[in-house]
């Protein structure tokens, strides 16, 4: 009984911490089908997103909704304008530039956010009042159940954009094939501004949520679950957008069974863990088909 | 309707076409005839604005369109069906046909243009909510030539739509082509199966290593000595 309680407490912990990692892997992801970037400077943008929802919230006195929505909104411009200034110039070079570059942009983000709000952390301010439901044992809280709420809503948003809507199709055509959706009378810069909008949208909503969750923010905060953010792409698939919330949702669970079964110290080691035995043998992802890439 | 005016491409430090010129009259069916690597599908490439040329022009009913980019030269009339039909594989029959009039705001016209291309492939209304990708290579050919209808274009270019097709199956796809040309759509058609091409071509220009080296009424190069020793089989 003690050993169920405590899987069920850890599994909806894992869950509520997943939804986060998806969030910020359907970034990663999109951007990768569509450019085939693994855009490092991701994580930053989650971080940004905190910081935008910090000073909406306080500074602003703005309510969670609007905050919420005002961070995505930031987080969309500024991610247009690092496509636009530091990766469309760089359409045409080699790969690996790209990838330094995006590093770069992910420091200028870190240190430059240094500048701006100091390294200290702040504390995120009690946008609601915190409740803890205690349901047969089980601890609950309301800040899980809006971070769950507000990850789904997001998600189910997504899908429709992305099957449903004209653009949608579009972001698709162009991940499949760039020249026949060109073919087809698709302006590709405009289709790549738009999912690296959509992207950063997504990961600002992940920084406000955690910043809800554990109270504390800092300019560094965006290099770990960016990290894991990938890894959590990669475990379902890079480029799959079904992908980065499975494997986001899965990742989270193990870190949480992880920290609760084993030790909290293992945490990261199990998320790395992970990354290295799916490449190993799955290195195309749990939803990813095994092709090799064209040329 | 199109006038090329020799073009020069490169690919890297590669020349690929070395001062094309050619002309397609509106209502024709011109055809590019050369072996693999000649530089046939270039040339359509650079025509949809998928390349840009070093030099030359490439004029479309009297506009200058040369280094105008891809998603334009769709909205002035001129539609391609790619080589190896590069259908949207992992998304629907229906899909690929709504992308293909990605650009038209006319929900009525894209309605009756659709039911249009059901009627000329039937085989694809009966697939219509399948995977693109499910379909067998002949029906996939029908998807591209579809899909590109789909833009009611007044040029059409087709790169080798015969390619890994059953003869059955390629009589099929080039009386289709007459038919839609009959519909009072210009074609600029590349192929290799000289044979097909040339019998139902008004006009045909010979490719050679990125350079035109022959040119006239398709009965005129069928009948010529060289053509039928290099690409007709004797």
């Amino acid at each position: 009984m003690e050993f169920t309680h405590q899987l069920i407490q850890q599994l909806i912990n894992g869950v509520s911490l997943g939804s986060i990692y998806a969030l910020i892997a359907l970034g990663y992801t999109m951007v990768y089908g569509i450019i085939r970037l693994i855009n490092f400077a991701h994580g930053d943008i989650y971080m940004l997103g905190a910081y935008v929802g910090f000073f909406a919230t306080t500074t602003f006195k703005m309510p969670f909704l609007p905050a919420l929505i005002m961070a995505m909104a930031v987080a969309a411009v500024v991610g247009i304008v690092i496509e636009r200034a530091a990766y469309r110039p760089l359409r045409q070079a080699p790969k690996i530039a790209v990838l330094i570059t995006a590093i770069g942009v992910s420091l200028l983000l870190e240190y430059g956010g240094m500048i701006l709000v100091t390294p200290q952390p702040r504390t995120f301010p009690a946008v609601f009042p915190a409740h803890t439901y205690n349901i047969g044992g089980i601890i609950v809280n309301n800040q899980q159940i809006v971070i769950l709420a507000v990850s789904i809503a997001l998600m189910v948003l997504l899908t429709y954009i992305v099957h449903r809507t004209k653009t949608g199709k579009a972001m698709r055509a162009v991940s499949f094939d760039t020249d026949a959706a060109r073919l087809m009378g698709i302006d590709v810069d405009r289709i790549i501004s738009i999912t690296f909008a959509i992207g950063s949208g997504l990961a600002a909503a992940a920084g406000v949520l955690v910043g809800i969750y554990y109270n504390s923010i800092d300019p560094l905060m965006g290099i770990m679950p960016g990290l894991k953010a990938f890894v959590a792409a990669v475990l379902g698939g890079i480029g799959i957008i079904p992908g980065a919330m499975l494997g986001g949702i899965i990742l989270g669970v193990i870190e949480a069974l992880v920290s609760g079964f084993i030790s909290s110290t293992f945490r990261d080691a199990a998320a790395f863990a992970i990354l290295i035995v799916i490449l190993l043998f799955r290195p195309s992802g749990l939803l990813g088909k095994n092709v090799r890439e064209k040329v | 309707m199109l006038k090329v005016d020799s073009i020069n491409v490169y690919y890297g430090g590669i020349h690929a076409l070395k001062g094309v010129s050619l002309e397609v009259r509106e209502g024709e069916i011109v055809t590019l005839i050369g072996a693999n690597g000649a530089g046939k599908s270039t040339t359509l490439r650079t025509i949809s604005g998928l390349i840009k040329p070093k030099n030359g022009q490439i004029e479309f009913e009297g506009k200058n369109i040369t280094g105008v980019p891809a998603h334009h030269i769709v909205s002035l009339g001129i539609s391609q069906v790619p080589e190896g039909r590069r259908v949207f594989a992992n998304m629907s029959v229906l899909e690929n046909l709504e992308l293909g009039a990605y650009l038209r705001q006319d929900a009525k016209g894209v309605e009756a243009d659709m039911a249009q291309v059901f009627e000329r492939f039937p085989r694809l209304a009966e697939r219509k909510s399948q995977l693109a990708g499910t379909l067998s290579g002949g029906e996939q050919q029908m998807l591209a030539m579809g899909r590109a209808l789909m833009s009611r274009p007044r040029l059409l270019l087709l790169d080798e739509p015969s390619m890994g097709l059953a003869p059955l199956l390629v009589k099929e796809i080039f009386a289709i082509i007459k038919d839609i040309n009959a519909g009072g759509t210009t074609i600029l058609l590349v192929e290799q199966n000289a044979n097909m091409a040339l019998s139902i071509a008004d006009t045909a220009y010979v490719l050679e290593t990125g350079r035109i080296t022959l040119s006239g009424t398709a009965k005129e190069l069928s009948q010529s000595e060289a053509i039928r020793k290099a690409y007709l089989g004797g």
